[in-house]
């Protein structure tokens, strides 16, 4: 039988459907598609795949167990390395990851690993839902006070955010012994995953499962923490803490600084994202959060974070949403995936354009000018260099402005704790170990690198864990 | 989960409630804030510790009802429960260094005021507290703010109690008397507006307390960015106080309003729903 060519479609709503609801978009495989695709890996001995994964979650071992009918086994191949996998299965950009170097790429579309591993974990989360109740609490009574026996003895170790670096990096130190304890600002935990990525592309309740997973591991999780504030480092220290992982994220929210920004009706995507994600606005006013889209509504970059915005004002009822890019498609960041849908979506596309004012009407934003954008030499990102094509400036009626141009690294922790070294944008500066300037405190994740990825924060969060607990052992 | 402890009217419509919430109490600082939400389905809203305890952990609340959060935490009960408060947020005031200040309370601003007039006195200046409402009923911690200033002035814009007019009356009348080297507004955006046209003129240092809208607190969301000396400020972490001469009232004004009408929608199912 010759090897099928494409990858396996995803079933998936119809665009006309999915724009009036937050359920989640692409359905996922059932048994037999995710086997036909599994047929489609070649099982390459040098595997290039697993390099492509900042990870290296050992994909054609997982694959291959797939293929001989164990599910069990293929998750836990995957959970050797990702202990993430439903999310990582959804969001990760694997056209620019394993996807990107897989050898069934070269000539044809390479193998859908990212629905695999999505595959696997759905399959597993929903088996482990099914098992009765009633054992569940029989042995979570048991451990429970197993867990409490030991806790007198273990060893503490504080992590600071809950997104994925921090969840990452909280479970392995929790499954090499250690009593973590999880200290998240907000009122819920998840980072990003919580109050950026919308329902329709990563369900709440998937979320939920996996931070679950992580409480049934022993870690302990405090809300309502912000450290810098509610508590500092050093008081963490004071507190019996004997090392400490920063994993805050990049939760600064970039502005155009252009006149007329803040006017009514113009958002960060961070702003709009919150109230809509982590508060719930789209229910409203069963929540009681507000949010406000007009009829027409422009939506400022184009990486993962616009295109979510674009898609979420469009299921909140809005009747244009056009993505102002100053770029061309090519540089645009967001996943391939994402952008596809964006389209089918019917968001329009502005590329080539940047906004240089906004203007008010009544003391909302009414208007915004952009001027004709071309492309010059690459830059040191890379990227061709965009440049104003002077005298094209036009207009565009807009009610609504979302800004998502990116965010910088969370300034206030670093701010607040003393002798903690960052970079001049930001960034807290780390060693090839993870560890900061302080004395038995690491970081990992966004906070570190700037905005990046979910799998990447989570290898950070991993590398970080390994690297705690040698530092304790030493430390002794 | 934050247990009420205690509650009391202190006029029509202004509360005051205490909860057991320690960690914020250890912290706290004249001027810090925090934000409550008070069930799943709640908004986060921002309120000042008005005072704390650090022995006994225990923090107070005065709030105002003016919409569906406030109405909602003004309907809880001793024993009843608030869901998240976290905090302490924002930066606290420098109270060293200064020999008389004047502090300016509007409504339900006097309560925000309070914490910051007691951490002056204490800190050794001279404090002028002058504390203004619409109406007699409406004058609140009248004796607490007695206790913790040299001189208080009240003032009701019907001229029930106190002064007939408005607190700049009187800010005006000291400003022409005595040496000042600092003052505090804390109330509506056009009173802390027209206290800080006050002392323009006399190049006094002007302290106002802003009231953004927020989501976070935490410099996340850019919700409750302000113009101050030209540049975009985040209320929530570089505030609440910010430099009265600085700041871009109207702008912030013009934001406060923008979700009038969805924070009457809330009140309309709360009125439905009874
Ligand atoms: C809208 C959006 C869409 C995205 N889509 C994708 C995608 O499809 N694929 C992908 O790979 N990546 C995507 N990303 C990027 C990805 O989400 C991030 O790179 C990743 O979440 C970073 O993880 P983190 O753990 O470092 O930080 P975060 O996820 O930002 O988590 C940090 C946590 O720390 C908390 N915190 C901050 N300061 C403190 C403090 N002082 N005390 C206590 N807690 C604190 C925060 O509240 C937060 O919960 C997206 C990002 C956004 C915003
Ligand atoms: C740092 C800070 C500290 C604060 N401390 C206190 C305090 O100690 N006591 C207190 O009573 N209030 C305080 N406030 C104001 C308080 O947060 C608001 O009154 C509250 O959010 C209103 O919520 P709501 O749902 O009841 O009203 P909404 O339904 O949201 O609003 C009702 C009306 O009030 C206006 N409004 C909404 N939010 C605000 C706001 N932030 N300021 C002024 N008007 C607003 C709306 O435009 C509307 O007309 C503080 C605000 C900040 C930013
Ligand atoms: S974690 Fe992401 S990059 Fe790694 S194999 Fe899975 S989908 Fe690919
Ligand atoms: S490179 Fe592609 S085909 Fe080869 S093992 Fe990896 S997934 Fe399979
Ligand atoms: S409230 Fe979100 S940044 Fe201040």
């Amino acid at each position: 039988m010759a090897i099928q060519k494409e990858k396996t479609p995803m079933r998936s709503q119809s665009p006309e459907e999915r724009i009036k609801n937050f359920d989640e978009v692409p359905f996922g495989y059932n048994k037999e598609e995710a086997l036909r695709e599994a047929e489609r890996c070649l099982q390459c001995p040098k595997s290039p795949c697993v390099d492509g994964c900042p990870v290296q979650v050992p994909i054609p071992q997982f694959i291959k167990a797939l293929r001989d009918g164990s599910v069990e086994e293929a998750n836990e191949i995957i959970k050797s390395k990702n202990n993430l996998p439903a999310i990582c299965g959804r969001v990760c950009p694997q056209e620019s990851q394993c996807e990107k170097v897989c050898v069934m790429g070269n000539k044809k579309e390479p193998v859908a690993i990212g629905r695999l591993e999505r595959y696997v974990a759905d399959t597993m989360l929903e088996r482990e839902k099914n098992i009765s109740a009633d054992t569940a609490e029989k042995n979570k009574g048991a451990a429970d006070m197993a867990l409490e026996v030991k806790k007198e003895k273990k060893r503490k170790v504080a992590v600071i955010g809950s997104g994925p670096a921090g969840l990452t990096a909280a479970a392995d130190l929790a499954k090499e012994g250690f009593a973590v304890t999880i200290f998240e600002a907000l009122h819920e935990t998840g980072g990003v995953l919580r109050y950026g990525i919308p329902e329709f592309r990563l369900p709440k309740k998937i979320l939920d499962q996996e931070v679950d997973y992580i409480k049934g591991l022993g870690v302990e999780i405090r809300v309502n923490h912000l450290v810098g504030k509610s508590v500092t480092i050093d008081e963490l220290f004071a507190d019996g803490y004997e090392a400490i992982f920063i994993g805050t994220g990049a939760g600064l929210p970039r502005f155009m600084n252009i006149p007329g920004e803040n006017l009514n009706g113009v958002y960060s995507a961070n702003e709009f994202l919150t109230r809509v994600n982590l508060m719930k606005a789209y229910k409203f006013p069963e929540y009681k959060t507000p949010v406000k889209v007009g009829e027409k509504v422009a939506v400022v970059g184009a990486g993962n974070v616009a295109m979510d915005a674009a898609r979420t004002a469009k299921r909140l009822g809005s009747e244009e949403v056009v993505i102002v890019y100053r770029r061309s498609e090519k540089e645009m960041p967001a996943r391939d995936e994402e952008i596809e849908h964006a389209k089918e979506e019917g968001i329009i596309f502005k590329l080539l354009n940047n906004p240089v004012r906004l203007y008010g009407k009544n003391g909302r934003v009414a208007r915004m000018e952009c001027v004709k954008m071309r492309l010059g030499e690459e830059d040191a990102s890379g990227r061709r260099r965009p440049i104003p094509i002077e005298g094209s400036n036009w207009i565009m009626d807009v009610d609504t402005v979302i800004v998502a141009i990116g965010q910088t690294p969370n300034p206030l922790l670093p701010k607040n704790t003393p002798n903690l070294a960052t970079e001049s944008w930001g960034g807290i500066i780390v060693d090839e170990k993870m560890a900061t300037s302080r004395k038995g405190v690491f970081a990992g994740g966004d906070i570190v690198t700037g905005a990046a990825t979910v799998i990447e924060a989570m290898g950070a969060g991993k590398k970080a864990a390994q690297s705690i607990k040698e530092y304790l052992e030493k430390e002794k | 989960m934050f247990e009420i402890l205690e509650k009391e009217v202190l006029a029509p419509g202004i509360k005051k409630i205490t909860v057991k919430a320690p960690l914020i109490a250890q912290k706290t600082k004249p001027g810090n804030f925090i934000i409550l939400r008070v069930n799943d389905e709640g908004e986060r809203i921002p309120l000042t510790v008005a005072d704390y305890e650090r022995e006994t952990g225990i923090i107070t609340i005065i709030f105002q009802e003016v919409g569906y959060t406030t109405e909602l935490l003004g309907s809880l009960e001793v024993g009843d429960y608030i869901k998240d408060i976290v905090g302490p947020l924002g930066h606290h005031l420098e109270l060293e260094g200064y020999q008389r200040v004047v502090c300016l309370g509007g409504g339900s601003g006097t309560a925000l005021l309070y914490p910051k007039v007691k951490g002056f006195y204490e800190a050794g200046a001279e404090v002028i507290a002058i504390t203004g409402a619409r109406t007699k009923e409406l004058i609140i911690l009248e004796e607490e703010l007695a206790e913790v200033s040299n001189k208080l002035y009240i003032t009701t814009d019907d001229g029930t109690y106190g002064h007939h007019g408005f607190v700049t009356d009187i800010l005006k009348d000291v400003l022409e008397t005595e040496e000042v080297d600092l003052v505090v507004a804390i109330g509506p955006v056009p009173m802390m507006k027209a206290v800080s046209e006050m002392t323009r003129p006399y190049e006094i240092k002007t302290i106002v307390s802003l009231n953004s809208l927020m989501v976070d607190g935490t410099g996340m969301c850019g919700g409750c960015r302000v113009t101050v000396g030209g540049e975009t400020k985040f209320t929530c972490v570089d505030g609440p106080a910010f430099d009265g001469h600085q700041v871009d009232f109207d702008e912030l004004m013009n934001r406060l309003t923008y979700y009038q009408e969805e924070e009457h929608q809330c009140r309309l199912a709360k009125e439905v729903n009874k």
